[in-house]
């Protein structure tokens, strides 16, 4: 499903975000992306998502050529990867409920049926309570969820999580996990960002280490650091 | 729908930045409007002078009737010529009577043998207009020859000046207006950056981050021409009757409510291309 073939990102500053990897991933695979920050794990979202474009190699998503990929096509791409940010990138002055409505207001949904699909994912990461809140208003778990529904609203074959636990506490950690597992479960192919090792090493799923832009290891039942 | 939402969205957010925009197309919109309708009127002063009989021969007391014929005559043979109208004496007498009715002594000392008996000629064309006065003139029966040609002529070149003018300052009006209007948009744009990345990354195309700045554009233009249009629209109403009086004999006004709203409608739609010009301007300068 996701293939990157001798993929390297330089940037302008000359420092290398990835230096020639290639990965395999596979329709409905949980792999987990681990290593020290910097070591290009967030580059590697961006290069899916073509919001920045690898210096060299090639990289696949389905049928789908990245690097060729018209400019036009790039919302369509986007549509069909969700991610979790880093950072979630919510809008601060919109609702939680107007925040996840907002990718299928750019797919043309109908309200209606954009309201049931918003309720449906709302309910399924449980912050149907805080539908009318304001990003502010909410905890980082509260938050994170917020975020995960909104990835999902579209019904992605893909999600992308940038480290969705980053700031929470354990127990808050283990929900969002399991909710991820959920997702997967449904056949959604994930990919996550992480340092937590606790959660990486109760898992059991994929683990690819990276560090200083490269693949390190690349274990199918693979624990946080190297075995 | 959902587009809509959000210019509107946009606009109340910064509600000053929104006031300028439109009080300066407002600006622009009413000296349009003002310049419209004083180009308007005065071209039908002008109209109005041209369709009235524009040379009056003054015959002289003792002008013979059949000298006065024999003159007509000739001019009705002249192919310059478009109207001939003879007010005798008594009809003089009578005119006079009823433009001095509410002043009993200057009737009192006025009889029809004081007045003279005048021809009233029109020309086909106004550039005839002193071969008519000339041949008039050199009639030894003619007193004296009085026509509308320099009031014409004044008001033409008066009205010829008015267009250059109001061309130039609607002109400087509009690029204010644009640049303005750029300015506004962009600073909208520059404080929504963050929106609009985290909208691109979510999937949504260019056009959907691009219409809701073009339709504020577009919104503060027809905003501004409307209120524009209404302040000189009514201040014409409010002047009518004023400038009825002042112009007294020149079918002007009332100005037909069918023409101010072919002028709103104009200024609709030009107000349309003037708001989405400097969206697109300024979106596709900071929105690539």
């Amino acid at each position: 499903m996701i293939k990157l073939e001798n993929v390297t990102k330089a940037f302008g500053s000359g420092s290398i975000g990835l230096s020639d990897i290639s990965l395999h991933v596979e329709a409905g695979e949980f792999v987990f992306l681990v290593g020290p920050t910097g070591s290009g794990k967030t580059t590697l979202f961006k290069l899916l998502i073509r919001e920045t474009l690898p210096t060299k190699g090639s990289i696949h998503i389905g049928d789908w050529d990245i690097i060729k990929l018209p400019k036009s096509k790039i919302p369509v791409l986007r549509k069909k990867i969700g991610v979790v940010f880093q950072n979630l990138k919510l809008l601060v002055d919109r609702t939680i409920f107007e925040n996840i409505v907002l990718p299928l207001e750019f797919t043309g949904v109908k309200p209606e049926e954009a309201k049931k699909k918003v309720e449906e994912v709302m309910e399924m990461v449980g912050i149907t309570p805080h539908r009318n809140k304001f990003p502010v208003q909410l905890s980082g778990g509260e938050l994170q969820r917020a975020a995960i529904a909104r990835s999902l609203v579209l019904s992605p074959d893909i999600l992308l999580a940038d480290e969705p636990t980053g700031n929470l506490d354990p127990a808050t950690s283990k929900d969002i996990i399991k909710l991820l597992v959920d997702i997967n479960d449904k056949g959604t192919t994930i990919i996550m960002a992480t340092h937590n090792m606790d959660i990486v090493n109760s898992m059991s799923k994929r683990v690819i280490g990276l560090e200083k832009g490269k693949v390190m290891r690349d274990e199918k039942k693979g624990k946080y650091e190297a075995t | 729908m959902k587009l809509l939402k959000t210019t509107w969205h946009h606009i109340r957010r910064s509600p000053y930045q929104a006031f300028a925009v439109i009080f300066i197309m407002m600006q622009t919109f009413f000296v349009m409007s003002f310049f419209s309708f004083i180009i308007y009127g005065s071209s039908k002063v002008i109209a109005y002078f041209e369709s009235v009989p524009q040379v009056t021969a003054f015959f002289k007391t003792d002008a013979k009737q059949e000298d006065i014929t024999m003159l007509q005559d000739n001019l009705k043979q002249n192919s310059k010529v478009a109207t001939l109208d003879f007010v005798s004496k008594q009809e003089g007498l009578q005119i006079y009577r009823e433009q001095n009715k509410d002043d009993p002594l200057l009737l009192e000392l006025v009889t029809a043998d004081v007045l003279p008996a005048a021809l009233k000629v029109s020309a086909v064309d106004i550039a005839d207009l002193p071969q008519i006065s000339e041949f008039m003139q050199n009639s030894p029966i003619v007193d004296r020859v009085i026509f509308q040609k320099d009031i014409i002529k004044n008001l033409t070149s008066w009205t010829d000046a008015l267009r250059k003018i109001g061309t130039v300052v609607i002109t400087v009006l509009a690029l204010d207006t644009i640049l303005v209007m750029v300015i506004v948009l962009s600073i909208r744009i520059s404080q929504k950056r963050d929106e609009i990345e985290i909208m691109r990354l979510l999937g949504a195309t260019n056009w959907y981050v691009r219409w809701p700045f073009i339709y504020e554009g577009v919104f503060y233009g027809i905003t501004g021409a409307v209120i524009g249009w209404v302040l000189a629209s009514g201040m014409l109403l409010y002047a009518t009757p004023f400038l009825s009086e002042f112009l007294k004999g020149v079918p002007l006004l009332p100005v037909s409510p069918l023409l101010l709203l072919y002028l709103l409608g104009s200024e609709v739609l030009l107000a349309i291309f003037l708001g989405s010009f400097a969206s697109f301007l300024a979106v596709f300068r900071y929105l690539k």
